[in-house]
């Protein structure tokens, strides 16, 4: 069992801190013994919401992307959050394929990969505010992996 | 990130190695097309198993590849050996469009 713990990260909407937050929140999950696929899983989850944070939230303007994350026991959970331009239509923004950006090759399967490599996910979102996308993995025990 | 490119036969040989996620797709993107265009190419072999990271912007720049090839006439194949990047291909269902082999050769013969 893992004692509770926390953590917080503030960072400029810049996409080379994409892999700067996946790789914290890959480090802080760490003390939770996961394996490398469940890594793997927070990592490209963690990748996709701050990139929406950026494309979508500030449009590739300047603002702050705030990740936090909490342990405890076998669980991680993760929000990032961004004050850009919130979401009008969250349903249809989490439809498979649909992207607001095809015009930038966008592959509109950021929410449905969070979707899949989590095994909680909600969105808060108020246009002009922000939004904040909560997700949540429970790893399997060390007693289960062997 | 780091991207190759080689040209055999009508095929832009494509290596990439690292991690590719929104902020290394741009370049990666630039250069395939650059390479493809300029060479008046009809076929793709994009080699991911170097590539240690691969998140949704790694679907976009493959959905959009696939789309330039067939406007050229011509077919993309990926090179993976791992289930990891297997399971986001799979997940966009990039796996009905374009087959995935384990060598660069299989891809070429094929």
């Amino acid at each position: 069992m893992v004692e509770k713990n926390s953590m917080r990260l503030e960072f400029l909407s810049k996409s080379n801190n994409e892999s700067f937050a996946r790789v914290v929140v890959a480090a802080f999950a760490s003390q939770l013994d996961p394996t490398l696929e469940e890594l793997s899983d927070v990592k490209t989850a963690v990748s996709e919401a701050v990139t929406n944070a950026i494309i979508h939230g500030y449009e590739y303007g300047e603002g702050v992307v705030i990740v936090e994350a909490i342990i405890e026991n076998n669980r991680i959970e993760i929000s990032i959050e961004d004050r850009g331009n919130g979401i009008a239509d969250i349903d249809k923004a989490m439809e498979p394929f649909y992207t607001s950006k095809p015009n930038l090759e966008r592959s509109g399967m950021g929410f449905t990969v969070m979707e899949t490599f989590m095994d909680e996910l909600s969105v808060e979102s108020h246009v002009g505010k922000g939004t904040k996308v909560k997700m949540a993995k429970n790893f399997k025990s060390l007693s289960d992996k062997e | 990130m780091q991207i190759s490119t080689d040209i055999i036969k009508d095929y832009l040989i494509v290596t990439l190695q690292g991690e590719l996620d929104h902020h290394t797709s741009e370049n990666v993107r630039k250069k395939i097309d650059q390479q493809y265009y300029n060479n008046n190419l009809l076929n793709m072999v994009l080699d991911l198993r170097g590539l240690n990271f691969m998140d949704s912007s790694g679907i976009g720049l493959i959905m959009g590849r696939y789309k330039s090839c067939r406007e050229q006439g011509g077919s993309i194949s990926i090179v993976s050996t791992s289930s990891y990047i297997e399971r986001i291909l799979k997940m966009s269902g990039l796996l009905k469009l374009m087959k995935v082999y384990q060598t660069i050769d299989e891809a070429i013969v094929d």
